[in-house]
């Protein structure tokens, strides 16, 4: 069965691995106890107690807190209740004049403004951005990935979630 | 008029098809198979039986592309076969361009369900061509060749090989033709039309065909070609039977084809998380200005909202419920290439280096709406380039994917997305000088094989190296292609900086070119890209979505004074809003912000651009290292000024060093400050909503963006009402496009 050090798996996800080093864990078989050692980094990285169930972002993570699952990002703000979509307790910036979309991309290279906008998601504690959504002005905003943890953990993993 | 019938145990081949879906249906598994009894019994055999099979298709595929003559099929192996059971369910696939596996299997289905059988016969030695979208087909350009293959009396599979050619005969020259807006502007049609017996090409069929096309020399030999690998597969399958025996050859391709479907259910529960998926992409169709035709001049937006639910035992629903109306534009889908795409994907994504064949495809559940632009339901349409749609609506798969991968911790696999295969310049003309003076020459490069791959979660995008239809995408050599398209000679190709989508890791990134026509008369030209909407759904997890295209040409220009005195002419356009073409042309220049255009006319001496797509990028750019940054810079991958705006990094040009170098404070200062910005400019998710809503409600939309609200609410009930709950809408609420 392959396995990875948590060593080597930390320095994947800090984009420090070689590319001769990541070519075989790409084209390897997987490592099935990968999810628990991303879980274990993960939980070592972040500054507050509560148990990590769900990675769900480079920042964000289902955690159990008081008997709840709750959305909670690295930084330490709480989101709420996981199967409500994160988004909605988010700081948001619209950019929906040419002028703000030249800020990133050179003349004719971005969306029209009349055709698409450009939003951005905050979060509220860190100001770091966890998500775009480009789309026509007026589009409900995106609820990406709602999991279902106890199917997970009891069905896939056979054992009870956190 | 056959009276036995074919299939296997006295049944018609309609009844083994009633039979083999019905299994499905009922018992989930292929053909209700329980247990792998061949696989437990002898592993080593079957494993054998299936490297055997599937080397036999990969040989044919080798050996036939050397028939061809075409320099899509030729040089870059636009070409792949796949070996199906009778009822049309591929076993086992050669390499090459695999997004036509799953595409011929519902064109045998085809043949099965309109009684083929009975007329116009199935017999020994037949042969089918098909290129008719509406049973089994991506585009018209794609042309399948497909031959029974029979045992004794019994039909026991189907080989079939496809090609993509550079010309179908549609209303202007190329194959993916812009202003295509019905059936009859595609090209010509060969519904599974029977071409040729006893292992022949009819004569009849052959001069029809070769007057048909613009480019009948690559057609006739291209047909040859698979119908070559045909025949080579049938001799494999042949060779097989009689060394395994017939009992073994049945049992096992259908033995083979449920653990193809069990192995995807084992990788999904291996990669992803039960639970629910939902990503949204769009294409624009801008044709108000480009069409000629008066009832084709609207501009559409494609809505193209994806939800996967991956549910407990590992299977799949894929829906596109909410998805926009069909128009009159090449852009439709049929059903078929839909699954083309979704399998095409699946198998580069899930289930690579396993057994690929059919049962991936009987692991996922689809919903692609009837009347919508992915299941129009209504043959008069154009399918001439559902790509336009397809391309963009499974950035929204890879998306979905990408958030159970990231949860299970496998970050080196995600993939949010890739560039769009365009920019498909395309035309032609006639030679009026040198050697081939009054012949075609045809622009059909497939440089396009060649666009950014979007960033996963621990690395940056590949570059100009990724096309989602053919996962072994190679952009072929230039020189090749300027012997086929001799008429527009290249004059540049150079990275264009700026397209890689933002990101901790960016999307790849992609070059720009620059051509003229010489020695020709009578030139088409024209292209497609995204212009007025990102491509797809963006970027992942922070990143943004990469660049989009633009058109830029100039027409009457001085370039044989350029030419002459030497002088400089333009090599690309690094920077739009300060042209070279302006800068170093006279003439007149047309910069538009779409990329899809209608045909134009050129003449000698006129210059087109064009330029590749990038790929979204992943993660929040200000956590991109400060020393990957600096490589993008010295790489000409991005310029400066966007650096400092977007991944807050400060640098100057050393000439002397003749590389960039890093204010490493004047980072941490801006850094600091984008920060501020972010929080001075935001809103709550309140004041967001009500200002986004006033946009709905207060008629601040655009008639595209108006039309393709009012089309999916109309086309979905479920859509519509979280629409309207969404945004706290009345129930009678309606958008009116005049
Ligand atoms: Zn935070």
């Amino acid at each position: 069965m392959v396995k990875y050090d948590k060593k080597t798996l930390k320095r994947m996800i800090d984009g420090d691995l070689t590319w001769e080093e990541l070519k075989p864990i790409i084209s390897g078989t997987k490592d099935p106890d990968r999810f628990d050692k991303i879980i274990e980094i993960l939980q070592e990285k972040v500054s507050w107690d509560e148990k990590i169930i769900l990675p769900i972002h480079e920042h964000l993570h289902i955690v159990s807190k008081d008997g709840k699952r709750i959305v909670k990002c690295d930084c330490g703000y709480e989101f709420g209740d996981y199967k409500e979509n994160w988004k909605k307790k988010c700081r948001i910036r619209v950019r929906d004049t040419a002028e703000e979309l030249e800020e990133f991309y050179p003349k004719y290279m971005s969306c029209d403004p009349d055709w698409e906008e450009l939003r951005e998601y905050f979060c509220p504690g860190c100001f770091t951005l966890l998500d775009t959504e480009a789309v026509p002005p007026g589009y409900p905003t995106i609820f990406n990935f709602l999991p279902d943890i106890d199917a997970f953990y009891k069905e896939w993993l056979g054992r009870k979630a956190p | 008029m056959n009276n036995k019938p074919i299939g296997w145990n006295g049944k018609t081949l309609m009844k083994m098809l009633e039979e083999s879906e019905k299994y499905i249906k009922e018992t989930k598994s292929y053909y209700g198979i329980d247990k792998l009894k061949l696989k437990e019994e002898d592993p080593f055999k079957y494993e054998r039986a299936f490297a055997s099979l599937r080397g036999a298709l990969v040989s044919a595929r080798e050996t036939a592309l050397h028939v061809a003559a075409s320099p899509i099929v030729k040089e870059i192996g636009e070409l792949c076969f796949a070996l199906y059971t009778p009822e049309g369910d591929s076993i086992v696939v050669s390499t090459g361009i695999l997004v036509h596996v799953h595409t011929m299997s519902e064109a045998v289905k085809f043949m099965v369900k309109q009684d083929y059988e009975q007329d116009p016969g199935i017999n020994l030695g037949d042969i089918f061509l098909n290129n008719d979208p509406e049973c089994g087909n991506v585009h018209t350009t794609d042309v399948q060749t497909l031959i029974p293959i029979f045992w004794k009396e019994e039909l026991i599979g189907w080989a079939g090989g496809v090609t993509h050619q550079i010309d179908s005969g549609g209303i202007t020259p190329g194959h993916d033709l812009v202003s295509a807006i019905q059936r009859f502007d595609d090209g010509t049609y060969y519904t599974c039309r029977k071409i040729g017996s006893n292992d022949k090409i009819w004569k009849d069929h052959m001069i029809n065909a070769r007057r048909s096309v613009r480019t009948p020399f690559y057609w006739e030999l291209d047909e040859k070609c698979r119908l070559a690998g045909d025949l080579m597969i049938r001799d494999a399958v042949l060779e097989f039977i009689e060394r395994e025996g017939i009992e073994y050859y049945k049992q096992f391709i259908r033995e083979v084809i449920e653990e193809g479907r069990r192995i995807f259910q084992e990788r999904v529960k291996e990669r992803l998380i039960p639970g629910r998926y939902r990503a949204a992409a769009f294409f624009d169709i801008p044709m108000k200005e480009e069409a000629w035709q008066p009832r084709a001049k609207i501009d559409k937006i494609s809505n193209q909202p994806l939800e996967i639910i991956i549910k407990n035992d590992g299977s799949m629903f894929l829906s596109f419920d909410g998805a926009s109306g069909p128009g009159p534009n090449p852009m439709n889908c049929a059903k078929g290439a839909m699954e083309g795409g979704q399998w095409v994907l699946l198998t580069q994504v899930l289930i690579y280096g396993d057994k690929v064949n059919d049962g991936a495809y009987f692991a996922v559940d689809t919903d692609y709406p009837i009347g919508t632009w992915c299941n129009p339901g209504d043959s008069s349409l154009s399918y001439q380039s559902p790509w336009g749609n397809l391309i963009p609506a499974y950035t929204g798969m890879m998306k979905c994917l990408s958030y159970g991968l990231y949860s299970r911790g496998y970050r080196e696999e995600i993939v949010p997305g890739y560039g769009f295969t365009g920019d498909a310049i395309q035309g032609g003309g006639i030679y009026s000088a040198g050697p081939l003076k009054g012949q075609r020459w045809s622009l059909s490069t497939f440089e396009i094989s060649g666009q950014g791959l979007g960033a996963s979660g621990v690395k940056d995008g590949l570059d100009w190296g990724y096309a989602m239809w053919n996962p072994e995408a190679d952009l072929g050599d230039v020189e090749t292609w300027e012997l086929f398209q001799g008429g527009i000679p290249y004059l540049s190709r150079r990275v264009k900086p700026n397209t890689a989508g933002h990101g901790k890791y960016r999307g790849g990134a992609n070059y720009e070119g620059v051509a003229m026509i010489a020695n020709s008369k009578e030139v088409d030209f024209f292209g497609a890209r995204d212009g007025y909407c990102f491509h797809g759904s963006g970027g992942m997890h922070g990143g943004y979505p990469h660049a989009t295209g633009y058109r830029l040409y100039a027409k009457k220009t001085n370039l044989q004074e350029i030419i002459q005195n030497q002088k400089e002419y333009p090599l690309g356009d690094p920077d739009p809003s300060n042209g070279e073409f302006e800068k170093l042309l006279e003439g007149d220049i047309v910069r538009k912000k779409n990329c899809t255009i209608y045909p134009i006319i050129l003449e000698n001496n006129d210059m087109i651009y064009y330029a590749l797509s990038g790929g979204p990028g992943y993660g929040d750019p200000l956590e991109r290292k400060v020393e990957s940054v600096k490589q993008d810079l010295n790489n000409g991958i991005y310029t400066n000024d966007l650096v400092y705006n977007i991944y807050g990094v400060v640098a100057e040009y050393n000439e002397e060093m003749g590389e960039w170098v890093i204010d490493k404070m004047g980072t941490d200062v801006r850094r600091e400050e984008i920060r501020a910005e972010r929080k001075d400019k935001s809103l709550t998710f309140d004041d967001y909503w009500e200002q986004e809503r006033w946009k709905i409600t207060e008629d601040m939309l655009s008639e595209p963006v108006k039309r393709m609200y009012s089309e999916s609410l109309r086309l979905s009930t479920k859509w519509r009402k979280e629409f309207l709950e969404f945004w706290r809408l009345p129930e009678d609420f309606q958008l009116e496009v005049k």
